[in-house]
């Protein structure tokens, strides 16, 4: 196992360095010189080519690369365009709403997965199992933005049964906290439960063909205790490897629910800074999601050999 | 959003002969329903301008927010007073044409790394396979944001956008199943018969590439018309006036409070296009996977 997780680690590095390469390439290469946005009216050839001697702008592209990724690498991640607050800074303190409305997302989204995508194995071929298999490629298909201007209408605006908008940190007021993730994380949960559901179907219809299954039903076991003590287990290790990737998502998912839903989170302030040039701020978050991503990657993949022992480290 | 349903689609193993279209539709209840919903928007797309009863940019202040059912209004009008039916069937022309050059990047991009990829192999495969990767390291919405962000918003940009976050779906779906027909004895007796690379890529491996290829473009146009509605409501793909599904979600969910229908009505246009391609892409797969029929 060891072996196994050095060697996953060793692939990441060219893949990491390539990711660099592109989140560094990407912003520097865009047409517009970042010390215009800087100076603002002040664009003096003098002012700019200060601007350019600051930001190390006037340096050959790849020394301006190692450099950058020498300050990427001891946490400085450099300094807000628009506002000079550090990104790092600016990315930790939208953190926490992020995840709050990530996570919420998550469990929401298993809530209705598990038990549907279940129902829909045990019974397969029935109506209920039509029924969630619709509900799958319609959850896929309806964009979360969407989702969540149809839930204001109805629960917000109309019904006024669920605020809109506003954050309130889970440990200020859990349940006022409650009331205003709700609706945002249904909307960013609803194709995350689609997917889960379908992956928890299939997982769940395989495991139940299995020996082990028909060997518990001859020795006297209920059907019930067959389906949720000895198969589902079972059955949700494939759908560890879908959870792990989406919560190395949640930053991409909360972009657009978040600008629905004016929550306080990195998703918000990706788009608010690219509405702004503020390229620092969308290298940084860009660069955040990426290894986000990777990391999930990387764990779920070693989960799943941890997991299913039949799995190769090879 | 999530490119999920595409990376499903590159790991399955699909049946190889291309299978004649008719037979296709004869014998899939579920493949013909999906094909006549996607014929369907093709032709609205393309005769829009006949069907369209008004111009979709022609604002007229004195009938804005006539709501749905309006005499010469069947969708009803926006803040500007524009016909909403107008503006939403104009909107699959945007919203069409912009997922299949999307997709057409992914597939042309990705489709030639894959080609080269597997049938090269060695070190060739192992350097594009890394580039792959790290292309994927990017949660899809995030790259394509990310290319708007420095190419600058607008309809172009996005499309090139969605296209590079199709790449990765497409080499390693192509590599994949390149890798396979390697090893194929039709293949080893062509080439053991002294074909070119270039004549045993164009007659032997791209017409056998075509079935999963094809299961692979409807669920990636289902994505691309996600992806474009979704960069054009955060205001990032098409621009105004342009009659664009989401970025009339945009501007109408400023008036959900008295006028809903403004962001209900295009919701509806992308969710039932997205369905449509999705529903293709799921059920040719279940007709063209003998596994997955069996």
């Amino acid at each position: 196992m060891t072996a196994y997780v050095l060697r996953r680690l060793l692939l990441m590095l060219p893949v990491a360095f390539l990711v660099t390469v592109g989140v560094f390439l990407l912003i520097h290469l865009s047409p517009g010189d970042p010390a215009l946005i800087i100076l603002g009216e002040d664009r003096s050839p003098q002012a700019i080519a200060q601007v350019h001697q600051e930001l190390g702008l006037d340096k050959p592209l790849y020394v301006q690369y190692v450099i950058w990724l020498g300050h990427i690498v001891h946490g400085d991640w450099g300094r807000s365009i628009t506002t000079h607050q550090p990104v790092a800074i600016a990315i930790t303190e939208r953190l926490p709403a992020t995840f709050e409305l990530g996570l919420t997302a998550l469990l929401w989204s298993l809530l209705v997965a598990i038990p549907l995508g279940t129902i829909a194995a045990v019974r397969r071929g029935s109506v209920a199992d039509q029924v969630a298999t619709g509900i799958t490629v319609a959850g896929v298909s309806i964009p979360n933005f969407f989702i969540g201007i149809v839930l204001i209408f109805l629960l917000s605006v109309s019904l006024r049964l669920f605020p809109f908008g506003g954050y309130v940190p889970f440990l200020q007021d859990p349940l006022d906290s409650l009331r205003h993730v709700a609706l945002p994380a249904i909307a960013l949960g609803t194709a995350g439960a689609a997917i889960n559901m379908r992956f928890t179907r299939s997982s769940m219809i395989e495991v139940l063909n299995h020996d082990y299954i028909r060997t518990a039903r001859a020795k006297g076991a209920s059907w019930r205790r067959v389906v949720f003590v000895h198969a589902l287990k079972n059955a949700l290790i494939p759908v560890v490897t879908i959870v792990g990737l989406q919560i190395g998502g949640i930053i991409e998912g909360a972009v657009v629910t978040e600008t629905v839903f004016t929550w306080p989170g990195v998703g918000r302030l990706a788009v608010e800074s690219i509405f702004n040039r503020d390229y620092t701020v969308v290298q940084g978050i860009v660069l955040l999601a990426a290894f986000s991503y990777m990391i999930a990657n990387l764990l779920v993949d070693l989960a799943y050999a941890w997991l299913d022992p039949r799995i190769s480290y090879a | 959003m999530s490119n999920a349903p595409a990376i499903v689609a590159a790991q399955e193993p699909i049946r190889r002969t291309p299978v004649p279209v008719l037979e296709l539709l004869r014998g899939h209840r579920r493949v013909a329903a999906s094909f006549v919903l996607v014929a369907i928007l093709f032709l609205v797309a393309v005769l829009s301008p006949v069907m369209s009863p008004h111009d979709p940019l022609a604002v007229s202040p004195d009938s804005s927010y006539l709501p749905p059912l309006t005499p010469g209004h069947v969708l009803g009008t926006d803040e500007l007073g524009r016909d909403l039916l107008s503006r939403i069937l104009w909107g699959a022309r945007v919203s069409l044409p912009v997922a299949f050059v999307a997709v057409a990047v992914g597939l042309f991009g990705g489709g030639l790394i894959g080609l080269v990829s597997g049938y090269a192999g060695g070190i060739t495969d192992l350097l594009l396979m890394r580039l792959v990767d790290a292309l994927l390291a990017f949660p899809g919405l995030i790259l394509a944001i990310a290319v708007v962000a420095a190419l600058g918003p607008g309809l172009r940009n996005a499309m090139i956008a969605i296209g590079i976050v199709a790449v990765p779906v497409y080499a390693r779906l192509v590599r994949a199943v390149v890798l396979q027909l390697k090893q194929m004895e039709f293949v080893v007796a062509t080439r053991s018969l002294g074909a070119t690379p270039l004549r045993l890529i164009l007659r032997h491996l791209i017409p056998n590439l075509l079935n999963p290829i094809i299961v692979q473009v409807s669920l990636s146009a289902g994505f691309a018309i996600l992806a474009e509605a979704t960069l054009s409501f955060l205001g990032l793909g098409a621009q105004l006036p342009t009659p664009d599904w989401g970025q009339m979600i945009n501007s109408g969910a400023s008036f959900l409070n008295n006028d809903p229908w403004l962001a209900i009505v295009p919701g509806a246009a992308i969710s039932i296009t997205v369905y449509s391609f999705n529903l293709l892409g799921d059920s040719l797969r279940d007709a063209l996977d003998p596994r997955l029929r069996s």
